[in-house]
């Protein structure tokens, strides 16, 4: 537990910009939180935060300043978070920014499928709309959840689906071509350890051109309800 | 998580036992062996399948001369200053790890009836399944004044590495506003957008070194894969700097000669600084040596990537004619995977699934400027069939085209994964 111990010392810097401020005893706010709402745009793909946020293909953002890297329980972190977290790392401002700036550069396996912001003012925009999620003690405020509605309606019978995960192993011979079967990302998003569901929901959102990619549109556009299924099962066990 | 194939391949024997082709086991005694021949797109990405989801129960040989194998996707990117050759190089230590039995040596016989494959070396290598994933070689006379003796003055830097670099080193050293010609090859021939995809970074790498410089591309063909989009990019980069002379204008009457420098397109002769000459292309020799071709190419059944000519061999990627797909480093790795599942169903059992395919090519126009053609494919009896496809469209954002270039370096990261593991 000393993480937290140390990750709330960080907190309480964390609160500060300009170094130059912590001495002067006054923090500079973080950012604009209500820019930062918009810029979370990147993020929501993955990221949930705010009242009832769930782990999905990233985990939920909850508390997340001050947390430990890697440290949520039932959430499966890549090799390079649950390293990290056991080095020590805690998510505290400055290791957010440079992670923001560019995740493979701070956690070179990291699964997190992101470019990065080179901007700062887009960076310190959306440290300080997640900062409001993360009050110490960690009292959520009744914003609405970013949790959106899945982008397509799916029948129960669809989402209940139990793929085949050795029929997926074969399937997935032509995603790998592409997506890196070690979920290593550099440039094309990284598939492995998804929830199903949200396996699922993003390749019915491409087979019905709700998602824009023409590669995976033509792709998914082929596939049947039973092979997507499997691809999730497959896709989701790997690591 | 590693998933248990082995209890897969158990219950997978019955099913195709009852489904498939006659159940070949063999003939020699201990593993049945498959001996794999060129470690390129096709031919490492089979081994390695084969080699993987065996498990060992299959004896995988793979016979490649170069001991670093540089891709000829992204050999463009080089040229225009984009890439480093050393990150295009790839070497076989994870095809060994993954228990591939790597031979650097040249094949150069195949008897079909003892099921052998002789090497340079002196090695006969006993097979159960041959897969030959040769490459391209060049068709003799195809362009006049050119031959393979005179790739050192007139590169055509189409097989990856030395040649490469050689060309980008004459047309760094052109005099300024010298000209560049490139003779283009007709089709069908490896990566149809790689030369207009090489023009453009050729254009791009001038625009920066010697802006006055010409560019002529003397080309056999009337259109050419992407051309609206290649055009467009040119134009907006390039005002001015190239000269496409296609067949309308006489651009398949082509002579050159090497000591002179000269290009002679319909009669008109031109002095020139640097020449890149991709003459007409066919399967690489080994096909011709086994008897597998059919013409330049050698024909196989989509459903497995076997030749028409022996049920034996396997034929992959540009050596191969199959129907639709285009001669292209994702499509040999596409038609590996389904050649590496049917090798093994014939020698293990496991389970065939109906073959399926897909390829997409991606081109840098100038920087931030990438544009896409893609499509997936079916095996029919008679081809392999195109189901659906897309491409680029002129006028797409700065954006799209900066995202679609991203996706092309995310692409070459996965594929060579896939590749050499
Ligand atoms: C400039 C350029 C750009 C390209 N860009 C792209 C692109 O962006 N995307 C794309 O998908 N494709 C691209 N391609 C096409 C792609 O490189 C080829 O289609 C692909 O490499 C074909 O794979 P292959 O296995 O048939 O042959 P290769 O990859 O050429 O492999 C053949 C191997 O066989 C070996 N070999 C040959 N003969 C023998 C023998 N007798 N014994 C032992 N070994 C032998 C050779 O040494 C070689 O390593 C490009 C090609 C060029 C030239």
């Amino acid at each position: 537990m000393s993480g937290r111990v140390l990750g709330a010392a960080a907190l309480a810097l964390g609160v500060a910009v300009a170094a130059p401020a912590w001495g002067e005893g006054h923090a500079e706010p973080i950012g604009d939180a209500e820019a930062g709402a918009e810029v979370f745009d990147y993020c929501v793909g993955c990221h949930e935060v705010g009242a009832g946020a769930e782990n999905g293909i990233g985990p939920h953002l909850n508390g997340i300043f001050g947390r430990t890297a890697g440290s949520i329980e039932n959430y499966k972190y890549s090799k390079g978070l649950t390293r990290e977290g056991k080095l020590g790392m805690v998510w505290d401002l400055e290791h957010l920014d440079a992670y923001l700036t560019n995740p493979k550069a701070l956690v070179s396996d990291t699964r997190m499928s992101f470019d990065g912001l080179d901007d700062k003012t887009e960076r310190d925009d959306v440290l300080a709309y997640l900062r409001q999620f993360s009050d110490n003690p960690q009292n959520i405020p009744e914003a609405a959840p970013t949790a959106r509605p899945p982008e397509v309606e799916l029948p129960p019978e669809i989402l209940a689906m139990v793929g085949d995960p050795d029929y997926g192993e074969y399937l997935s011979n032509e995603c790998t071509t592409c997506h890196q079967a070690d979920g290593d990302y550099d440039g094309i998003p990284g598939i492995v350890s998804w929830p199903e569901e949200d396996f699922v929901i993003a390749m019915h959102a491409y087979k019905r051109k709700i998602r824009p990619h023409p590669v995976m549109q033509m792709m998914a556009g082929r596939l049947t309800d039973e092979e997507i299924a499997a691809l999730a099962a497959y896709f989701g066990k790997l690591e | 998580m590693k998933l248990d194939r082995r209890a897969f391949i158990g219950t997978g024997a019955a099913a195709a036992a009852a489904l498939s082709a006659p159940h070949v086991r063999a003939a020699s005694h201990g593993k049945p062996k498959v001996v794999v021949v060129g470690g390129g797109a096709g031919g490492a990405t089979a081994a390695r399948y084969i080699a993987k989801d065996s498990n060992g129960e299959i004896d995988v040989t793979l016979v490649e001369p170069t001991r670093m194998y540089y891709t000829c996707f992204f050999s463009n990117l080089y040229i225009g200053g984009f890439r480093e050759l050393s990150s295009i190089g790839h070497s076989y230590g994870g095809l060994a790890k993954q228990g591939v039995n790597v031979v650097h040596d040249w094949a150069v016989g195949i008897d079909r009836d003892a099921k052998t494959v002789t090497l340079a070396g002196g090695a006969v290598l006993p097979y159960d399944k041959l897969v030959l994933s040769p490459g391209i070689d060049f068709v003799d006379g195809a362009v006049p004044g050119w031959s393979v003796a005179a790739q050192n003055k007139m590169p055509h830097a189409y097989k990856a590495g030395s040649q490469t670099e050689l060309l980008k080193a004459q047309i760094e050293s052109m005099p300024a506003g010298g000209t560049f010609a490139m003779v283009a090859p007709p089709n069908p021939f490896r990566c149809p957008p790689g030369p207009y995809e090489r023009v453009s970074m050729v254009a791009h790498l001038l625009k920066n070194i010697n802006p006055t410089a010409k560019i002529i591309v003397a080309d056999p063909k009337p259109k050419f894969s992407k051309m609206a989009l290649f055009q467009d990019g040119w134009s907006r980069h390039y005002d001015g700097m190239i000269d496409w002379i296609g067949q309308d204008f006489g651009g398949d009457k082509v002579e050159v000669n090497a000591d002179e420098m000269t290009v002679s397109i319909d009669g008109e002769v031109t002095k020139v600084d640097a020449c890149n000459v991709i003459p007409a292309m066919k399967a690489g020799k080994i096909c011709d040596m086994a008897g597998i071709t059919d013409g330049r190419w050698a024909p196989v059944d989509g459903h497995s990537m076997v030749s028409k000519m022996d049920e034996n061999i396997h034929v992959l990627g540009d050596s191969c004619s199959q129907g639709d797909m285009p001669k292209s480093g994702f499509s040999a790795n596409s038609q590996a995977k389904v050649c590496a599942m049917a090798v093994r169903g014939a020698l293990t059992g496991s389970k065939v699934f109906p073959a399926k395919f897909s390829n997409t090519c991606w081109s840098l126009l100038d920087t931030d400027d990438g544009v896409k053609v893609g499509a997936t494919y079916k095996a029919t009896d008679e081809k392999i069939a195109k189901v659906d496809g897309f491409i680029s469209q002129v006028g797409e954002d700065d954006a799209l085209r900066k995202q679609t270039f991203e996706e092309s370096v995310g692409w070459y990261a996965g594929i060579t994964a896939d590749m050499f593991g």
